[in-house]
């Protein structure tokens, strides 16, 4: 089992930005790093002078890199920017809406968790098209990564194994407007949640996170315990979305588990102990409620 | 410009035709239709009656096929795509590429809508599903200004839609699993946001809780009226404000954006609401069609012809104003 480390979704401030990912390219045992913005195409320009260095270091380290594109492409400038990161990386881009892939036709290229493959037609067609990896969507159940690998055994297969769900994402900026300002004039105050911000029910129940115009669970996926089931179906890579706890901690825990020095159980206490009071969540693979969480083993 | 109406029943697809739809859209009873809900949509039979119906009245009718098929149960959906041509129906709405490719491939002389759910919001994603699968119109996600629909009818040869009235979605469609977290069913996959089946009403002492898959969604003082627990336009609490945090209970009125709609050469208004009675669907229809012909005839749009239908609840622009965002 590879793990892939997703795209940092936050807005954190670039000097953090960097060191974080120096800091992966030293430490943290995954095969693979996604870097770019796929959020809020505002928040590219605060980092986008050190994306070189950055994936440089990353690359003599060992690791493959992707550079994902924007989730949500609505404005001209993004079109652009979509389109020349199409034509001129000389890396695999990691799609993350369909406009990408007018421009990739015929040529290699991964998939994100923000392109809808739900089905063998669909990932299919994507294959033909020049996807060589497919992150799924988060909410799809076990028995759908059953048939899709088993219909597809040519396209690695990625599934969404730890961090906040994305859920949705808006033309509407939720930070800018709890702070009462307008996504054009944002004062990119999402940089204060480099979590995300919590939204709770009226009765203080946890339940979703805002970033920027995305919203995410309050929950972190988790499936660590699901890893020697999923090797087993033959999914090729785990994806571990950047939160603010100790992530080179969390890939070693995920790196223990595959290579069967941790037991699924020790995995997910080791988590437990790594990320405090936040939930976990993997409802979504036993086709519940994402909320939910399901331990392998009663204890 | 056509004016595109819904159709969750046999009967509201005869009172849109009749009260002056250019088309109305509908689906089928089962999964493969993003309105999945009891008692409403279309039997094969059914569908083909209702397109003899709306032929003979000079209206189109659009099928819907527009959740994300289950992987492995490619059938159903498929067989969906043959019944909408054997029905005779003048186009299918669909949003999943591989449903795309099989459609294009089958029946290349069916007409393709590409779906809301497909969530197409600039020129080069469209260009995608005209190049590959010849669609001919695109249903823009709510995610839009009037000024950025301008630029990509401009920047494409595809017709475009847009939704004028009815619900709102204030995520970009066909990619949000807020409802999915909550409940365990998806808008994607089975065709149901916030679904009934998981909403619950508590009253106390006159105060009323709503709640959806065991979350609270809203909370209503006495003698405030309890909107239904859709997910994205319940009231939370967050350190820097409490309440309505993605949006207000409110639905789209864009009926004085239709001069504007017009120039930016929008093929097609969109009205939501299949699950609306026959009634309503009565009301909305007649008052659009007669601001339209007041359009397309230079007079004055009649104000506030729809005021009854919003009665209690108010209504936005949405992102058609751009400082929504």
């Amino acid at each position: 089992m590879k793990l892939t480390l997703g795209p940092v979704l936050y807005n954190w401030e670039p000097s953090i930005w960097r060191d974080f990912y120096y800091r992966v390219a030293d430490e943290m045992p995954v095969d693979t790093v996604c870097v770019g913005e796929v959020v809020c195409s505002k928040r590219l320009p605060f980092f986008q002078d050190v994306v070189p260095e950055v994936v440089e270091r990353l690359m003599r380290a060992g690791k493959e890199v992707l550079l994902s594109s924007l989730a949500l492409v609505t404005l001209e400038r993004e079109r652009k920017q979509i389109a020349s990161l199409a034509k001129e990386a000389d890396l695999l881009v990691e799609v993350n809406d369909v406009t990408a892939l007018v421009h990739l036709a015929g040529r290699p290229h991964a998939i994100g968790p923000y392109v809808n493959v739900y089905n063998e037609g669909t990932l299919a067609w994507l294959g033909r098209n020049g996807a060589r990896q497919v992150c799924l969507p988060p909410e799809l159940p076990v028995s759908s990564i059953s048939a899709l690998a088993t219909a597809c055994p040519d396209v690695a297969l990625e599934v969404w194994a730890f961090g906040r769900l994305p859920l949705a994402i808006s033309a509407r900026c939720y930070h800018a407007r709890l702070h009462k300002l307008t996504k054009d004039n944002c004062q990119f105050v999402c940089g204060k949640d480099p979590d995300g911000l919590p939204v709770d029910t009226l009765d203080g129940q946890r339940f979703l996170a805002v970033n920027g115009v995305q919203t995410l669970s309050t929950t972190y996926a988790n499936l660590i315990e699901n890893i020697p089931d999923l090797a087993a179906l033959g999914i090729a890579s785990c994806r571990l979305s950047p939160q603010t706890c100790d992530m080179v901690a969390v890939a070693a825990a995920f790196r223990d588990v595959a290579d069967g020095r941790l037991s699924p159980e020790e995995g997910r206490r080791a988590l437990s102990e790594i990320c405090g009071e936040i939930p976990f969540s993997n409802g979504f693979l036993f086709g519940k409620a994402g909320v939910d969480y399901r331990a392998r083993s009663p204890e | 410009m056509e004016l595109i109406c819904p159709a969750g029943t046999p009967s509201s697809l005869r009172a849109a035709v009749d009260a002056g739809a250019d088309g109305v859209y509908c689906g089928f009873r089962n999964e493969t239709n993003a309105r999945n809900f009891p008692g409403l949509n279309f039997s094969p039979e059914e569908l083909a009656e209702g397109v003899a119906y709306a032929h003979r009245r000079g209206a189109k009718v659009l099928v819907a096929i527009n959740t994300f098929p289950r992987a492995g149960a490619l059938d159903l959906w498929f067989e969906a795509v043959d019944d909408a041509v054997r029905a005779k129906a003048d186009a299918i709405i669909l949003c999943d590429i591989g449903l795309m490719a099989y459609a294009a491939e089958t029946y290349p002389e069916m007409r393709l809508h590409v779906s809301v759910q497909a969530a197409a919001a600039n020129p080069d994603a469209i260009r995608l599903y005209v190049d590959e699968f010849n669609a001919k119109r695109v249903v823009l996600p709510r995610v839009l200004s009037v000024p950025e629909i301008a630029r990509i009818t401009r920047a494409t040869t595809c017709e475009v839609e847009v939704f004028v009235f009815g619900g709102l979605c204030v995520m970009a469609e066909g990619r949000c699993s807020l409802s999915s977290f909550a409940t365990g069913l998806s808008p994607n996959m089975n065709g149901v946001c916030s679904p009934a089946s998981h909403v619950t009403y508590e009253e106390t002492g006159g105060s009323v809780v709503s709640r959806l898959g065991g979350f609270t969604i809203n909370k209503f003082a006495p003698g405030e009226p309890a909107a239904y627990p859709t997910l994205c336009k319940g009231r939370f609490k967050t350190g820097l404000a409490t309440g309505y945090i993605f949006e207000d209970p409110v639905s789209l009125d864009a009926a004085t954006l239709l001069p504007g709609l017009k120039e930016a050469g929008v093929t097609a208004l969109k009205i939501e609401g299949r699950q609306r009675s026959r009634a309503y669907i009565e009301n909305v229809v007649r008052s659009f069609r007669e601001a339209i012909s007041a359009l397309n005839e230079g007079r004055a749009i009649p104000a506030g012809a729809l005021q009854p239908m919003s009665e209690g609840q108010s209504n936005t622009l949405g992102a058609y104003r751009k400082t929504w965002r």
